[in-house]
């Protein structure tokens, strides 16, 4: 399981990088999307992956004798969640407002040097 | 103490809460606040530097958690200083605020958003805890990221995705690089990592996030070669949180190199030092031949801060007590200076109506005092003897010298003229320069961004007069950093409040 999350993490660290190289604004906010989710990937892999083992407290409210799921990374990623959520509805937001203001998408067409009035 | 240690994040974002409630368009209030909230934030900084003067590190653990559970804010020498300069910079950008009355960014709550931003930086400087500084930068981040999106206008909106990209992907790499961590060492707190990970053989597998840590925090601080989107984005800001963004925002990415790099990774890196003294040369050299080349004061003044982060790095990769010592000095000096800088370039926009310095002139003819006003942290940046930047510049100089370290000594000094140069054609365009046809009547001069500047070059000056204070805060903090066991004997051992 560790080895195909790794591998799946890798592939959307790739993708985000790619997309985030694009020149249409929407792409590059599907870029980092794409890296949020390798990341809290990444931190749910390093946790160890460990299937039918109560985190912390068992069945029975006690403490668990053996192995353990490790419950910090999950309350980690639900962090990490809420941010990028918060995040990427900033964003969308200011993707939206860059189209009407400047009436492109494309990046290569913000070469403002950010001084000059509009 | 336990108080002192979470004021500075509380009292902000208390105030911002407050704010909220008022309504939009109470602007008084909004006022108000900010400006008590900054005056608590000064407060706080200066009980901190006291409790902590004697070389005591105060922590408190969050929620009464026992060592290695819980969170815990960690009050140093180096937290303090930063916690009290980012208070002075708060209030003198409320101060500011408050004076220039924007009604329109006020309605749209640049307020509670700014009172965000500072409890966001004093989280970042007082956290002790690896994700805690994450989700510090992300409150700093979203809080920063909305105050340059509702400044409106075509060019805010160019900055703002700018900035918002790439500090992103910036966040996205520190946090893939705590995944990385917490998988090899099981822990993220400080102290904990740098128990854990002491010894070469538990170290092994940790450049990686050691390497996307660096990265991280070279944007954040706008390190060559990755520091475009600085000058891209606050020249978009009017000045006063220019001011504010400027000063503070970079630095904190300093220190959390400074940290960091002195708990975590406290192992010999081999590559650390190389490429943190080339980071730091080419830092300084390319951020300086930017301001060169710029003629709106701004865009001058954000290409400089590239360059004086340099200047930071070069201490940081020197790396002996001396050295860290002068980098703590240099960033204090730095954030009270550049932000007065930004202050002042708002106050001649206010004469002159523009920043673009070919429409600006005869200031010094109509008000020579402003052009003394502004001659303080002008010199002080560029190292003129007896005002700060004097003294922040001899201290690494002399520890580069002590090293034999000729090229970071060379390179330093030539930087510093330029600096001047950078200064003395802002001199000569807005204040001696014979005032241009086009210059607009000005009104009266604004009193309470005034007040800012003059409260800001009188700290520069006090600083100057009497360095002694600051000198020995920043010899107790670069402690600290060398010898990391003292922080950790404070957090692993200390119970709440100690």
């Amino acid at each position: 399981m560790e080895t195909i999350l790794s591998l799946l993490t890798g592939l959307l660290v790739a993708l985000g990088v790619y997309l985030l190289l694009r020149r249409s604004l929407v792409q590059v906010l599907l870029g980092i999307m794409f890296l949020s989710h390798a990341a809290n990937l990444v931190i749910f892999v390093s946790g160890g992956l460990r299937r039918d083992v109560a985190p912390m407290i068992d069945a029975q409210g006690g403490l668990p004798v053996g192995s353990y799921a490790d419950p910090l990374p999950q309350a980690l990623i639900l962090t990490a969640i809420v941010i990028g959520f918060g995040l990427l509805a900033f964003a969308l937001a200011l993707v939206m407002r860059a189209q009407a203001k400047l009436g492109t998408d494309d990046v290569d067409q913000l070469q403002g040097e950010g001084s000059d009035e509009a | 103490m336990t108080s002192a240690v979470i004021a500075p994040i509380l009292v902000p974002l208390l105030g911002a809460a407050l704010q909220a409630l008022a309504g939009r368009r109470a602007y008084h209030v909004h006022r108000v606040i900010t400006i008590l909230a900054t005056l608590g934030l000064c407060a706080a900084g200066a009980a901190l530097i006291a409790g902590t003067r004697t070389g005591t590190v105060h922590v408190v653990h969050s929620g009464g958690w026992p060592f290695p559970i819980g969170i815990s804010l960690v009050g140093d020498a180096l937290s303090a200083l930063m916690v009290s300069v980012c208070g002075l910079v708060g209030l003198a950008g409320a101060l500011y605020l408050t004076g220039e009355k924007r009604t329109d960014l006020e309605a749209r709550g640049l307020h509670p958003l700014l009172l965000i931003l500072l409890g966001g930086v004093n989280g970042a400087f007082l956290t002790g805890d690896a994700f805690n500084l994450y989700v510090w930068f992300e409150v700093m981040l979203i809080a920063s990221f909305v105050l340059l999106g509702l400044c409106g206008g075509k060019a805010a909106v160019e900055a703002s995705v700018k900035y918002f990209v790439i500090n992103l992907a910036s966040s996205f790499l520190f946090l893939i690089a705590l995944g990385l961590l917490y998988g090899k060492a099981g822990t993220l707190s400080f102290a904990d990592l740098h128990l854990k990970l002491s010894t070469e053989a538990a170290a092994t597998g940790t450049q990686s996030a050691a390497v996307l840590m660096l990265v991280a925090f070279g944007i954040k601080a706008g390190a060559f070669p990755l520091f475009m989107w600085l000058p891209a984005s606050y020249p978009a800001l009017p000045a006063p949180l220019g001011a504010v963004f400027a000063g503070l925002l970079t630095k904190v990415g300093v220190y959390s190199i400074m940290r960091v790099y002195s708990l975590v990774f406290a192992v010999h890196l081999p590559w650390l030092q190389p490429l943190l003294w080339w980071t730091a040369i080419l830092t300084m050299v390319v951020g300086v031949f930017g301001a060169a080349s710029q003629m709106e004061i701004r865009r001058v003044l954000s290409f400089h801060i590239v360059s004086q982060i340099g200047y930071m790095l070069a201490g940081i990769a020197l790396g002996t007590r001396a050295a860290l010592a002068a980098t703590v000095f240099y960033i204090v000096h730095h954030i009270i200076v550049k932000a007065n800088l930004f202050f002042l370039g708002g106050v001649i926009e206010n004469r002159c109506g523009s920043m673009e310095l070919k429409r600006c002139g005869g200031l010094y003819a109509s008000a020579p005092w402003f052009g003394f006003l502004f001659l303080i942290p002008a010199l002080s940046l560029g190292g003129i003897p007896p005002l700060s930047g004097f003294f922040a510049k001899f201290a690494l100089l002399r520890e580069a010298l002590r090293l034999e370290d000729g090229g970071l000594t060379l390179v330093a000094l030539g930087v510093g003229a330029l600096t001047l140069y950078s200064m003395t054609k802002i001199w000569k365009e807005a204040f001696w320069k014979a005032a241009p046809d086009t210059l607009p009547a000005a009104g009266p001069w604004p009193r309470l961004p005034l007040a800012a500047c003059i409260l800001l070059a009188a700290v520069t000056v006090g600083i100057s007069l009497h360095p002694q204070p600051l000198i020995e805060m920043a010899e107790l903090a670069a402690q600290t950093l060398v010898t990391p066991q003292i922080y950790v004997d404070a957090v692993t051992k200390g119970g709440p409040g100690s």
